[in-house]
């Protein structure tokens, strides 16, 4: 089982998630959030929290999102933690209405 | 005197309850930017509250949230003063003179009753107890639940009436790796039970179980899960529910339900799980002990997401020796701190506890469930406690800096006067590592010692 952050966090970086994440796996850059692999304990409460619904967990994964399994892996070993909840990207509402949410 | 959170002048906090939100407020503390000193409260000698004795033995990789907890643990501004009881064997006030600052975090340690006759009759039990049973929670160690019976009732469906289920469910192959208490796994092992029924009061598109819980009831070895179409027939109000793209979770826990339905009944197996909508228990029956539980048929009223159960006075009988209930948990009252009783919590402000008047009481502050209430998973403490501990430290400036705090040290002079054995997180790390010696030799994660005596004695 592998929980991991798709598309539509992309240029929304709301970050909702990051609260609830009982280990701190997420992690970021300027354009949005990564969880890294070896210690996410999947647990999902991350996935309900996001606004856009980012967050799959291993059977829910899409199958045209699965080639982010590796991105978040590889992403998240470089970059720094999110440890708590940033503002959103500038224009990340109009994203998140743009999706239909 | 220094300025208080400084290097000469640390803050000191005592936080009651080594589970997640006790953890999740020591690690904020200790990465906050001023000096502290954290003594974390443990009734048990064993740390992480419901990770250890509530997180179901087969759902080991939730237990690896430990490893954080492990590392906040180890840092040098963190002290475990456990098998202490605050209330009893060290007052509230007693650690208001110690230490600045006070947080509970001691959970909610009971279950919500179902208030109707027949519920204290013997056969029907809490969730809790089982759960803590099945744990090796020394509380529930001698607890007996007679599995001798063909039929079992779960009273709730969220995710501990889903761990309960589960358990019943599986065989032993499926939970002898795990680290199920070993004299639960040899009651399971002669369980008799081939039915089990898990009764919401609601519909299946307000059942509570998160998608992957349920999903893993399709997945059981010698346990068909059983839900009959026509309960799946929805109220417009429900359609409505399940149309709304943020409510995706109840979508795919009814699509599941759906999935379930379709199934042909294995009769190569030997259980089969029941899951069922809209009904409540009205009545227990038995002489000595139950025999047969009164369900009053229910149907919903309100407008889409308020829709609540009422009885319509249409009953069935369903026979069954053993049931649990599992309609949520409580919080219960410490001595001196005011308490909700409705609600089973602490009345706070943000985590400021507060008195009658609702004006905050100076050095004391809550986290996590007995802050408020039973909800969410272990993750939503972490912000619980976050919120708590800025709280705390915005308050830093109207905390008593001056009066000498003896911290940790007047804690134990006091234990020691009432010749209390307390242990430290060094003397744990000694425990953890036997039980997990132990677990190794029978391909268990570890075999958890069950009595609190037997826990000591590794120390001697």
């Amino acid at each position: 089982m592998t929980t991991i952050v798709t598309d539509n966090c992309k240029n929304c970086r709301f970050t909702d998630c990051v609260t609830v994440c009982p280990v701190a796996c997420f992690h970021y850059d300027d354009e949005m959030l990564y969880i890294d692999p070896d210690t996410c304990i999947d647990c999902s409460a991350c996935i309900p929290e996001c606004p856009v619904q980012a967050i799959f967990e291993g059977d829910d994964i899409p199958e045209d999102q699965e080639h982010w399994v590796e991105i978040n892996a590889e992403k998240s070993a470089a970059l720094p933690v999110c440890e708590e909840q940033m503002e959103p990207l500038p224009g990340a509402e109009e994203r998140k209405a743009a999706l239909g949410f | 005197m220094a300025n208080l959170g400084t290097q000469e002048n640390p803050l000191l906090v005592a936080i009651v309850g080594s589970g997640p939100s006790g953890f999740y407020a020591a690690e904020a503390l200790i990465k906050s930017d001023i000096n502290v000193k954290v003594d974390v409260l443990e009734r048990l000698p064993s740390p992480y509250g419901l990770v250890r004795s509530g997180v179901a033995p087969d759902h080991q990789k939730l237990k690896q949230v430990i490893a954080l907890y492990q590392k906040t643990a180890e840092s040098p501004d963190f002290n475990l003063i456990a098998n202490v009881n605050v209330g009893t064997d060290i007052s509230i006030e007693e650690l208001c003179q110690s230490h600045h600052a006070v947080i509970i975090t001691s959970g909610a340690e009971t279950d919500r009753k179902l208030g109707v006759p027949g519920e204290d009759l013997n056969g029907s039990y809490t969730a809790t107890e089982f759960v803590g049973w099945y744990n090796g929670h020394p509380d529930y160690r001698n607890r007996e639940f007679d599995l001798s019976h063909d039929v079992a009732v779960i009273i709730g469906q969220g995710n501990v009436a889903a761990d309960v289920s589960r358990i019943l469910s599986k065989t032993v192959d499926e939970l002898k790796h795990t680290d199920i208490a070993q004299h639960a796994l040899d009651v399971l092992a002669e369980s008799k039970i081939k039915e089990i029924h898990v009764i919401g009061r609601r519909g299946p598109a307000q059942a509570k179980f998160t998608p992957k819980e349920l999903r893993e009831f399709g997945e059981l070895a010698d346990c068909n899960s059983v839900v009959r179409a026509e309960d799946l027939i929805l109220n417009p109000e429900s359609e409505t529910e399940l149309q709304e793209k943020s409510n995706i979770a109840s979508k795919k826990i009814y699509d599941q339900f759906c999935e379930f339905s379709k199934r042909e009944i294995d009769i190569g197996k030997s259980k089969n799980c029941f899951f069922q909508f809209l009904m409540g228990p009205k009545e227990l029956i038995g002489s000595t002990k139950l025999e047969k539980i009164i369900l009053e048929k229910n149907q919903l009223s309100g407008e889409a997401f308020k829709q609540s159960a009422r009885g319509t006075e249409e009953t069935i009988e369903l026979e069954a020796g053993i049931l649990f209930r599992s309609i949520g948990y409580r919080g219960v009252p410490i001595a001196n701190i005011p308490f909700n009783d409705s609600w089973g919590t602490i009345p706070n402000e943000k985590g400021r506890i507060t008195d009658n008047n609702g004006s905050n009481i100076p050095q004391l502050y809550t986290a996590g469930w007995i802050k408020r209430g039973p909800s969410g998973i272990i993750g939503t403490n972490r912000a619980c406690s976050v919120e708590t501990v800025e709280c705390l430290l915005e308050d830093i400036a109207k905390l008593d800096s001056e009066t000498n705090k003896a911290g940790a040290k007047a804690i134990y002079t006091i234990l020691d006067r009432k010749n209390i054995r307390h242990i430290c997180y060094d003397d744990w790390k000694k425990i953890d590592k036997k039980e997990i010696e132990r677990g190794k030799l029978k391909g268990k994660p570890r075999e958890k010692y069950t009595y609190i005596d037997e826990m000591l004695s590794e120390l001697k």
